[in-house]
């Protein structure tokens, strides 16, 4: 069973979800997550970005127990998902434990007005509210997310992307949650707007302790919410660490590749890892070996077959002991952790 | 080199006006926009959550939905009008001549149909053929998005929401349209393979000369990729030129604040400021400049008088501050974007 250190609100051990993909004759297994470990602290916010097609919704789904894994564990507060089986129980954890989904043109009902979400977990979450003070709590977290309350009344289909975006993250506030699983909360926003909606969630930790597990491509803006920041690529972690070490100094070559083409609208577009064709990434019954192998230029012979691990990059008395609650900077990748000097793509 | 002739113009957005006609009163979404899109041109569109650009996108595509209605204006394409044209019209050159990736590629994708007989039903449509034909071409769309063709098989809730979009792009390229229409394509892509998939698609424009309308809200795809940048404020436009003049010299007080929005991954962490006030409710839009309430540089008049389009240098700006300039509207402000593109091809050259 994961144990919990001080200061964790979540873990996840070996946390694994396989999926059979193709028709009955050609079964192949597609690795969407493959032994991930990491563990998310109370009053944290934790980015997850990385490749498109990494894990990283499935991540998100397994622990908001929309999937089951396949093999590993992930304890909250303690006590093991698996233990969740009464309906009070399952209750509080979807209330404690919300989630934001990704796309918010497939995660709304059309036949209910937008207003239906967000009673529906007020009645559930919150049974002390009378039906006034839900309706000002309604009103309330819409103008939070720049919603007009007057939006409240209207159907899905009557919103703008980015307005029901907006809708879903207001749906997820209102159960007093402990951990939002916030897959791509601001990927249709406009800055400004997105701007807004950052700062909200550094002040439900700041203010209320809430932790977010908050999935982004948008690194630039991750950056000024976050502490800590998990890339994965190929269904694992690629690399972890607290996020202005990790993007300052970063040490897989991927994380460097991911960080090389972080565009900025003031400079020339660097085409300098325009060789790289984003080679889709082999998850569908892979081979041992480093998954980045294809389109990495410092791969070696190890590379080939041995997978890399998750390890600590410090090693010696800088290294972070588990539990210290100092945050460690880790990556998967055998040269990183041969201590060699990793410049793969240049920023 | 001599200069190249003045590029020929594959569509014309003339005063185009959308409405929600609704019990509580109509929301006007779209708000006389007129512009026009060159052969081979690129134009992104940028503006504010729900000020009206997916409407706008429905609009010329032809595929607006009652509540909706065109109240005024026209689309011209490749000499038709768009619309007025009949559905059966319409089905002889959607994916063929036009294509259109949506802002939900979960909407748009049928989720009980593979991937793979999707690409078909679209590849039959318009024309007999073979099967190996419709999977050598299925296949070779999809790697070129970086997407394993063996998927081809799955449905679209097998795939994560930066491989649906991909997978909407690579339908768009199934043919090589004139025109390819889209609606934030790669908000759910990673930077790398958003930078691939972009370079690419700029590629293909170049090999084959289709025009793109690109919707988004990131700021450093237009600045790379786009020819024109059309920003658009509470269903109208608002500022409209070439993207580095806009870029370079941003006049409108809203793509000012825009610009500076944006974070940086590099250098120091400065707390984000974005743009103070909220976005305007389209059913109560506020006198005179629809921006007033929001904008640093507001004068008293702004608050009574309505800006027109005017033209600084070749770049529209709806803002009282250039009201000198000479006013550009409707057909006019077609022609100047036609020029635009032609003036940019000659700089090139
Ligand atoms: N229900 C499913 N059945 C089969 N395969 C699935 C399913 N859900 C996800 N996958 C596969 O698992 C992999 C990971 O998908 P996931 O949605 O977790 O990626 P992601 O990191 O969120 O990507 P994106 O950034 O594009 O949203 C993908 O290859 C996808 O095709
Ligand atoms: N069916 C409808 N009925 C009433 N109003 C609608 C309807 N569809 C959209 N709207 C409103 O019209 C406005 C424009 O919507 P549109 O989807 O075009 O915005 P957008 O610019 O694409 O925004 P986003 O960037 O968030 O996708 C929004 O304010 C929206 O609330
Ligand atoms: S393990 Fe090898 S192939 Fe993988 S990222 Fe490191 S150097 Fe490259
Ligand atoms: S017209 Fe006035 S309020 Fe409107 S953008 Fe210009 S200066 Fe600002
Ligand atoms: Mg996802
Ligand atoms: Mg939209």
């Amino acid at each position: 069973m994961p144990e919990l250190q001080s200061g964790e609100l979540l873990r996840a051990e070996h946390l694994t979800r396989h999926f059979k993909i193709g028709g009955a004759l050609a079964r192949a297994t597609l690795h969407a997550v493959d032994d991930v470990n990491f563990a998310i602290g109370q009053r944290e916010i934790v980015a997850l970005a990385g490749e498109s097609g990494s894990g990283k919704s499935t991540i998100a789904r397994l622990l908001a127990r929309v999937y089951k894994p396949t093999a590993g564990k992930i304890a909250y507060e303690g006590r093991p998902l698996s233990s969740i089986r009464s309906r009070g129980d399952r209750l509080r954890y979807s209330g404690q434990v919300p989630m934001v989904f990704q796309d918010p043109f497939a995660s709304m009902n059309p036949v209910f007005r937008v207003s239906h979400g967000v009673m529906r977990n007020l009645k559930l979450h919150r049974p002390e509210l009378s039906a006034k003070q839900r309706d000002d709590e309604a009103a309330r977290v819409f103008e939070v997310v720049g919603l007009g309350a007057d939006m409240l009344q209207r159907y899905p289909y009557e919103l703008s992307g980015g307005q029901r975006q907006r809708v879903g993250f207001a749906q997820a506030l209102v159960t007093r949650p402990k951990l939002i699983l916030a897959d791509e909360p601001v990927s249709m926003l406009d800055v400004s707007i997105r701007i807004g909606l950052l700062n909200l969630m550094a002040k439900l930790r700041d203010e209320e302790g809430v932790s977010i597990l908050y999935i982004t491509h948008d690194i630039a803006s991750a950056r000024y919410v976050a502490d800590r920041l998990i890339v994965m690529y190929a269904g694992q972690i690629a690399e972890s660490g607290p996020i202005e070490e990790v993007l300052s100094a970063p040490r897989h070559p991927y994380t460097q590749l991911l960080l090389s083409a972080v565009p900025d609208p003031r400079a020339p577009l660097n085409v300098e890892a325009e060789t790289d064709r984003g080679e889709p990434p082999k998850v569908i019954d892979p081979t041992p070996g480093c998954r980045f192998r294809w389109r990495c230029p410092l791969a070696i012979e190890v590379c080939e077959h041995v997978d890399p691990v998750l390890e600590d990059l410090a090693g010696g008395p800088g290294g972070a002991p588990p539990g210290s609650g100092k945050q460690s900077h880790a990556a998967a990748c055998h040269v990183a952790q041969s201590g060699a000097e990793v410049k793969a793509f240049s920023a | 080199m001599s200069n190249p002739p003045v590029p020929e113009r594959v569509l014309g957005v003339s005063g185009l006006s959308v409405e929600y006609v609704l019990d509580r009163g109509s929301v006007r979404a779209v708000d006389d926009v007129s512009f026009a899109v060159g052969n081979g041109e690129f134009l992104g569109i940028v503006g504010e959550s729900g000020c009206g650009k997916s409407t706008l996108l429905f609009a010329i595509a032809h595929l607006l939905a009652p509540p909706a209605l065109v109240t005024a204006g026209s689309v011209s394409f490749a000499g038709m009008n768009l619309v007025t044209m009949t559905d059966k019209q319409l089905s002889a050159i959607r994916w063929r001549d036009v294509s259109v990736v949506m802002q939900s590629a979960m909407n748009a994708l049928n989720p009980v149909k593979s991937i793979g007989a999707q690409f078909a039903d679209v590849l039959r449509a318009h024309g007999k053929p073979s099967r190996a034909d419709i999977r050598s071409r299925s296949a070779e769309v999809l790697r070129m998005v970086g997407i394993d063709p063996a998927h081809l098989r799955s449905y679209p809730h097998q795939l994560s929401g930066g491989m649906r979009q991909r997978a909407m792009i690579a339908m768009a390229m199934l043919f090589t349209p004139e025109l390819v229409i889209m609606d934030e394509p790669t908000s759910a892509l990673d930077v790398v393979a958003q930078r691939s998939l972009m370079v690419q698609i700029k590629e293909l424009q170049e090999q084959y000369g289709f025009a793109v309308i690109f919707v988004t809200h990131d700021m450093s795809l237009v600045s790379h990729f786009s020819d024109r940048l059309m920003v658009m404020y509470a269903g109208q436009v608002s500022e409209l030129g070439p993207t580095r003049a806009v870029f370079d010299a941003p006049r409108h007080p809203y793509t000012q604040g825009l610009l500076e929005a944006f974070p940086s991954i590099r250098g120091p962490r400065v707390p984000l400021k974005g743009i103070p006030g909220s976005p305007p409710n389209l059913a109560v839009i506020p006198n005179g400049c629809r921006f007033h309430p929001r904008c640093p540089q507001v004068m008293d008049r702004c608050k009574e008088q309505v800006p027109e389009l005017y033209d600084v240098n070749g770049t529209l700006v709806r803002c009282l501050l250039y009201d000198d300039r000479p006013v550009r509207t409707g057909a006019a402000e077609a022609r100047t974007a036609e020029k635009a593109t032609a003036d940019k091809s000659v700089a090139d050259a």
